[in-house]
């Protein structure tokens, strides 16, 4: 800046305050246009979390903090209990993850450390379609396809090699726990691949010409310098594909086969936290099974919520520590 | 130039269709140091990449002529690129320890990845290599932290200590100190002359002072090409093509 430009700015600015009003009103509406839009957001959520809460009372009443570990759900009896439930949405979800962080970081790590750039681009962008496709069309899939597949060979043949385990022991349904978790596994590596891809590629190239250089072969360099690195990210995607999987509605119910029991086997029909409120909420008449599914409801609010918080807290630590890596 | 340690034979390198290194033929004596002077952009990095063949990693790039080391073409049949990176140590412009690691296990790194394993062993050469790179007292006390903790300059000689615990004849460095403060980059160019005895050193720097400092021999390069190597003080003093002299006059570059 030149002396002269320097002189013009500084008297602008010192002019500025006097007429400020006028000048900036657009400004001044605009900011409080956004304000008003952020907070009518936070009271919205605040008034959907309340509602929930008020309407679940009555079952916390009832019930008690048992409800959450009662592993009998009865319309007929009105006796309520989260505990299947809960089963149902653990399990589900842990099956889905183990069946998609290994695939999800396969792809991640084909597609951003060994795959030639052009193929990389097109597969990354499938992966991601994958994720756009909606999840009732995941469902239908699993009725028509995935289930009967199961039934007839999958099922079976688990049944028949790894029969003395007794996540594999009884009849073939199709529909059931398996079928859930395999079609979450599905849904959720669009989510979790994408995130470590994008974890990974924020790992500067000096990182592995690091290990490179001291020898590494390529597999040594990407687990040295990239899967190492990227630990924490790695669990944030993780997290968040867990968050999804839980929350996940419209699939697993059309899969899951719907019953409100615990059965160690995967062959078995079970039901998740959100599957259950889809299938019984437009036909619940008493006050009590209405808010023992609110109740069911806002417990999954508050893990998702925690899982969320989770995977944004470790995300976060991941960012700020490869910024001082980079310093 | 009777028993070079280091010896290159009509080397050219490409980024896909881009010819980045141009025919070099360059020999480095055992126990010199090696300096790599020209503007930016003429292939220094290139051509230092191409001796422990690290830019054919680069997709689409490629590297033709020979490296001897040792008498021993590192790009003959059959040799493993791995291999040759094991006895060849870099240092990049950028400090860039294993984040994930602290600074034992960023020294340890080369020896772990060549199977040595035994915690005696490792503690031993890690001492020894942390002492070489003029760190040790420095770091005696925090070994366990991570590599990032340390300052920029601390962080570079922890990665020519990574670099020297495998005992490699040859190390190659790339602007080691352009992103240092001159007190960082002082003790760096002191440690360069006393690793001498040890190592023979090729270093690329953008700085023509540091070549003249530490240098025994400079070679100027110009797009791609090597246009004139030599003694550095003859280089500094009697260049024989005018385009050394006028780069190293600063009239150009
Ligand atoms: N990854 C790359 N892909 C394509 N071209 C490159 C790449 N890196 C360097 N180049 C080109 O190769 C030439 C030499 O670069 P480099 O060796 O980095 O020069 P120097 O280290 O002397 O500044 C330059 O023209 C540069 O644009
Ligand atoms: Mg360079």
């Amino acid at each position: 800046m030149s002396k002269a430009v320097a002189l013009e700015v500084s008297q602008t600015v010192e002019a500025g305050p006097v007429k400020k009003r006028d000048l900036h009103l657009g400004d001044r509406v605009f900011f409080w246009i956004l304000r008003g839009v952020a907070t009518s957001v936070i009271l919205l959520l605040a008034a959907l979390t309340l509602y929930l809460f008020r309407l679940s009372i009555p079952a916390f009443q009832t019930f008690g903090a048992k409800f959450l570990i009662s592993l009998e759900w009865n319309p007929v009896s009105e006796v309520f209990g989260a505990g299947p439930f809960i089963y149902g949405t653990v399990v589900s979800s842990l099956l889905a993850l183990c069946i998609s962080v290994p695939v999800s970081l396969g792809v991640s790590l084909f597609l951003n450390e060994l795959a030639p750039k052009k193929l990389a681009d097109t597969m990354g962008f499938l992966v991601e379609m994958l994720a756009a496709i909606p999840s009732v069309v995941y469902g239908l899939w699993g009725i028509f396809v995935l289930a009967p597949w199961l039934r007839t060979t999958v099922q079976p043949l688990l049944g028949k090699t790894f029969g003395f385990i007794p996540l594999f022991q009884g009849p073939p349904f199709g529909v059931g726990m398996l079928a859930a978790g395999l079609v979450l596994a599905i849904m959720i590596t669009p989510t979790i691949s994408a995130i470590c891809k994008e974890v990974f590629r924020a790992i500067p190239d000096h990182q592995r010409e690091a290990s490179l250089a001291l020898g590494a072969t390529r597999w040594e360099m990407i687990h040295m310098s990239v899967i190492q690195t990227a630990r924490s990210g790695i669990l944030g995607a993780v997290i968040l594909g867990l968050g999804r999987a839980m929350g996940e509605t419209m699939a697993v119910t059309m899969v899951i086969g719907n019953r409100a029991e615990i059965d160690i086997s995967l062959f078995a029909p079970a039901q998740t936290m959100a599957s259950v409120i889809a299938n019984e909420y437009a036909e619940a008449s008493s006050q009590i099974h209405l808010s023992s599914l609110a109740a069911v409801g806002l417990s999954l609010f508050v893990v998702s919520l925690l899982i969320n918080a989770m995977a944004r807290f470790v995300v976060h630590r991941v960012d700020s520590r490869s910024a001082k890596a980079a310093h | 130039m009777a028993n070079p340690i280091l010896e290159t034979k009509e080397v050219s390198a490409w980024f896909g269709k881009h010819q980045a290194v141009r025919g070099i033929s360059f020999s480095a004596e055992p126990n010199t140091i090696n300096a790599m002077i020209g503007p930016s952009g003429c292939g220094k990095s290139t051509f230092l990449r191409c001796l422990n063949r690290l830019h054919e990693e680069v997709e689409g790039a490629r590297v033709e002529g020979s490296v001897l080391l040792s008498k021993e073409d590192i790009y003959g049949q059959g040799v493993d690129p791995v291999a040759v990176r094991r006895r060849i140590g870099m240092v990049f412009q950028k400090p860039n320890p294993f984040p994930s690691m602290s600074v034992f296990d960023n020294v340890a790194a080369g020896l772990r990845l060549a199977g040595i394993h035994k915690r005696s062993v490792l503690a031993e050469v890690v001492e020894r290599s942390l002492v070489q790179a003029a760190l040790w007292e420095e770091v005696k006390d925090k070994l366990k932290q991570p590599g990032t903790s340390l300052s920029g300059g601390q962080q570079q000689r922890l990665c020519i200590a990574r670099a020297l615990a495998v005992n490699p004849p040859v190390l190659l460095m790339d602007e080691p100190t352009s992103a240092l403060d001159p007190i960082s980059t002082a003790k760096i160019e002191e440690l360069l002359v006393n690793l001498k005895n040890d190592v023979t050193i090729v270093i690329v720097t953008h700085n023509m002072q540091q070549a003249a400092r530490i240098s025994d021999q400079t070679c100027f390069f110009l797009t791609g090409e090597l246009v004139e190597a030599g003694e550095t003080s003859r280089i500094f003093t009697n260049p024989q093509d005018t385009r050394t002299e006028q780069y190293i006059t600063g009239r150009f570059g």
